[in-house]
């Protein structure tokens, strides 16, 4: 089977790569593309390890065929700092010491960053229902909720 | 050991400072096991058995090997048939043959999803092609999933070499049951007749799986020379490089491992499954080879905790005092011996000060995968019984709780039933802690229930080493055989950091590989802040020393001159001399004149690590139309010892929290009747989300471990203990519910809520 020519866009910037029309976005993100921050926890989209932002959509990676992705901007945790500059959700998520593995970790600042561009001020319910999809198995989400929490105060300018 | 952890003194430990490798997390570049690729690398696979017991009759792998792509294929005929050994290498009991047939089926295969063959090749498509060329004959075999069932006579036989260990005269038949195993101090008969009160029930937990997001992984290869690389993610790259050795028979100079970041473990990578087959298959293939599980690979394939089948009986009288208890278990090991039943027994009952207490417990084989560590292995299963128990005595007795359990405490001193006297414990001062915190006394709305439950966990030391090495410039290196997986890297560098006198962010923290370090114990039973804190504390504590003779020389006084203070070096008085105070990086700067590089490298072999105790305080909503259990408020209590880094501390007891509710609530092992797993995917094995739950409050308590510089007690395994019983106590609170079942799913709470209405219906 001959594989696809996808021209898409990855955090800001024009990619162009050869797909397998089964192939995952996530495997063609971590195994063509070197972007190994995006994670595979379950490949089923039950765990949000591998999410990513497509189109100002959060999304499961491993749920979307990789020539899918054409002509669409995809953001993954490796666009999320501005050069050596961190996120300030990634700057709470280290000060709160809201990641233990880390493995996780990529999944929640993606969908965190999709989550307050929406909604700059969510409530604690509206973060852990926004959040759910997204399994820790370390932290039990206190210190991550905490950080997200800090995260949009900040980015609110407070 | 000088004690030096006086909270006063203390510049750095007790703070928070953000750790080493957190960049590196935050923004994807920190590697983990399926992130680690080698030049030429191609993709191994395994092949899976369909049935849960079934004699191997043939494989023939012709087919595959055929296939375009495939460079390899191997089965047991490829790994060495090694004899019955004993392996104190992970967490918990093993045995390296085991070990090897659990990673590659020999004769028979034992559970559904036991690997009876492998292939190599440059793709995944080609290995998912290969492996359905294989064509594997077998004889399909009676099989069995339950424990109880796995005793009863005439069960199918999983081992024809497995007779019952500990009971006299020797059994002559085979049997499931590996081992009886009895722990016992005073007389609980006699114990039970001065009762006035006694409680006594059968409960039930099911099968946990640990959960880690990561799933196994691993990338391996070896040379024409023998030389073997392997980098994977674990609990420990020295257990790697053992159990690989071991298995295919290679010495032990010749393996190397990099241990990748690790995705979570809580004691299931304490183990192999893939390593030694990438190995065998790189030897095959004259490649590296890579290995990854699927989500459903690591449900069907590795280790969950085991369930349980846990009889207690307890007696006290009027006022509250514990005459006897007793308590009979039976775990699940899975497929091969190995269950946590010593400390399942030894726990169940520590955290009081009994004079009679009996324990006995039975390791029972079924064709389920082999269990691995767990968090506090064991004891979750048998503290939710002894727990609950407790809480039903207190009912029984119309006595608070926490006064009952204050009125039997263990304290220093206390025998347990395993033989080991309490040293300086803090259950009294956890209870105490539990007692006055406002959510014990909080108001409760309607279907709302309060429960408390405690918990003991033993915290182990054992062999780590450390080292600390200053640069030039007068930073610091410190290197420890201990992977990090929750925050480990940042209080070691604290740890350097205090004893140097210089700040914490003049220390980094580095693992390096298995070559380029002393050996090191996994990092499991809540040891690594412990011994390996312990070894880097002692190599910190050396270097000073080699610091205050180096400022002696420049001074040309005697060392005994001179005093070590916040990061220079002082004269110790008048009569030293008058000098100026000469900082670590002037020290740093003359080191080739003093004597060459400044550095300490320290193997220990740690005892003493002090014992911890929790006591959990839980709120639950209980719906009793559906049955679903709303978590409304929680708060744990723990004594720590000294927390180094109290935020990566609290992160432990909430995490441990968290999945315990899960244990509690949802999670279990779904068999079918053709002994088929049916929930071996995150949808349908459901561990708690954000939404299921509310803040979990973590409350520190500091009884320092005088055994340990900084008074450090382990922390992450206490926390599993206390949460099942502190939910169904909780839930028996709101509803006066009977449940002895776990998890207490809503058809389960359900069915007592209706069990409960039964009786006042027919009134
Ligand atoms: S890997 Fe995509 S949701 Fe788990
Ligand atoms: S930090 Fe380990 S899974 Fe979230």
């Amino acid at each position: 089977m001959s594989k696809i020519h996808v021209e898409t866009t990855i955090n800001g910037e024009p990619m162009e790569f050869l797909a397998n029309p089964g192939e995952s976005l996530l495997d063609a993100l971590r195994n063509t593309l070197n972007l190994t921050g995006t994670k595979e926890g379950c490949g089923s989209g039950d765990c949000g390890a591998c999410t990513v932002i497509i189109d100002g959509r959060m999304t499961c990676s491993c749920l979307v065929l990789a020539v899918e992705a054409g002509g669409h901007e995809i953001t993954t945790i490796e666009g999320i700092a501005q050069g050596d500059t961190l996120h300030p959700i990634q700057q709470k998520f280290l000060e709160n010491a809201a990641l233990q593995c880390g493995f996780c970790t990529p999944g929640f600042i993606v969908a965190t960053k999709a989550l307050l561009d929406k909604n700059p001020n969510p409530t604690e319910t509206e973060i852990r229902f926004w959040l759910a999809g997204n399994l820790c198995r370390c932290t039990g989400y206190d210190k991550i909720v905490r950080a997200v929490q800090d995260a949009a105060a900040e980015m609110r300018g407070g | 050991m000088t004690f030096i952890g006086n909270k006063s003194d203390l510049r750095v430990v007790g703070t928070r400072p953000v750790r080493p490798d957190g960049v590196d997390k935050v923004t994807g570049r920190a590697v983990y096991g399926a992130d680690a690729t080698m030049p030429g690398q191609i993709i191994g696979k395994v092949l899976r058995s369909p049935h849960p017991h079934a004699r191997i009759i043939s494989i023939d792998t012709s087919k595959a090997e055929k296939l375009p792509g495939v460079k390899g294929v191997i089965t047991s005929a490829d790994i060495p048939n090694i004899p019955s050994e004993e392996a104190f290498v992970g967490e918990g009991p093993m045995n390296f043959r085991d070990l090897s047939l659990n990673c590659m089926a020999r004769d028979k295969v034992l559970y559904e999803g036991h690997v009876v063959a492998a292939v190599a090749a440059i793709n995944d498509a080609v290995a998912d092609a290969a492996l359905k060329l294989i064509d594997v004959k077998y004889e399909v075999l009676p099989h069995v999933i339950d424990v109880e069932e796995a005793m009863a006579p005439g069960a199918p036989i999983l081992h024809d070499t497995l007779f019952t260990a500990g009971v006299t005269p020797k059994p002559t038949t085979p049997s499931n049951v590996a081992k009886q195993v009895r722990f016992t101090i005073g007389d609980v008969e006699a114990g039970f007749k001065q009762a006035d009160v006694i409680v006594e029930q059968t409960y039930t937990t099911a099968p946990v799986h640990q959960a880690y997001i990561e799933p196994h992984a691993c990338v391996a290869a070896i040379a024409a020379d023998g030389q073997v690389l392997i980098t994977a993610s674990s609990q420990g790259h020295f257990m790697i490089r053992a159990y690989t050795a071991k298995l295919l028979g290679i010495d032990i100079a010749n393996i190397r491992v990099t241990n990748a970041e690790i995705g979570g473990g809580f004691g299931g990578k304490t183990v192999v499954y893939l390593e030694p087959l990438a190995v065998a298959l790189s030897k095959k293939s004259g490649r590296p080879v890579k290995m990854t599980m699927t989500r459903e690979d690591v449900f069907r394939g590795t280790g969950p905790t085991s369930g349980g089948t846990i009889w207690v009986k307890v007696g006290a009288t009027k006022d509250g005092k514990i005459t006897a208890a007793q308590t009979v278990i039976k775990l699940q090991a899975g497929a091969f011996p190995g269950s946590p039943i010593n400390p399942a027994l030894m726990c169940a009952f520590a955290m009081y000060d009994l004079a009679n207490v009996d324990t006995l417990g039975y390791d029972v084989v079924s064709n389920r995968p082999k269990v691995a560590a767990y968090r506090a292995p064991g004891a979750p299963i048998s503290s939710f019984a002894a727990e609950s128990a407790i809480d039903d005595l207190a009912r029984k007795l119309g006595m608070d709780p926490i006064e009952l359990r204050l009125k039997n405490a263990a304290k220093q001193g206390s025998k347990t039933v395993y033989g080991v006297t309490h040293g300086v414990i803090g259950y009294e001062e956890v209870l105490n802690a539990a007692k006055a915190h406002p959510h014990w006394t909080a108001p409760l709305g309607k279907n709302q229930g309060r429960g408390l439950a405690t918990g003991f966990w033993f915290n182990i030391g054992g062999e780590s080493t450390g080292g600390v090495f200053i640069n030039e410039d007068g930073t610091a290196s410190v290197v420890t055989g201990s992977p990090d997986i929750g925050g480990s890297r940042a209080s070691m560098a604290m740890m350097a950091a205090e004893v140097l006198g210089i700040p914490y962010e003049k220390v980094r923290a580095v693992i390096p590989d298995t070559a380029s370090i002393g050996f090191t114990h996994v990092t499991g039973g809540s040891r690594v802040t412990y011994a390996t804190g312990m070894a880097v504390t002692q190599a910190a504590q050396a270097v000073v020393e080699d610091l205050k003779k180096r400022a002696a020389m420049i001074w040309d006084i005697s060392p005994e001159a001179v005093e070590w203070k916040d990061g220079e070096a002082v004269p110790a008085g008048a009569n030293a001399g008058g000098f100026d105070p000469l900082p670590l990086a002037a020290i740093a700067l003359k080191a080739a004149k003093t004597g060459g590089p400044i550095g300490s490298e320290i193997s220990v072999n740690a005892q003493g690590a002090g014992p911890g105790f929790g006591a959990h305080i839980c709120d639950v909503e209980v719906d009793p139309e559906t049955g679903h259990t709303t978590i409304l408020r929680y708060t744990a209590v723990q004594d720590v010892g000294r927390a180094i880094h109290p935020a990566y501390v609290e992160g432990q007891i909430q995490g441990g929290a968290v999945q315990g509710i899960g244990w509690a609530l949802n999670e279990e092992y779904i068999y079918n009747k053709k002994g088929h797993m049916d929930n071996a995917g995150f949808l349908d094995y459901r561990i708690p989300v954000a939404s299921d739950l509310p803040m979990i409050e973590a409350v520190l308590v500091e009884v320092p471990n005088t055994r340990h510089p900084f008074g450090v007690r382990g922390v992450g395994e206490v926390p599993i203990v206390p949460p099942m019983a502190a939910v169904r106590n909780a839930i028996r609170g709101a509803l006066d519910l009977e449940l002895f079942h776990l998890p207490m799913s809503p058809p389960r709470v359900r069915a007592a809520v209706d069990a409960a209405k039964a009786p006042k219906a027919a009134e």
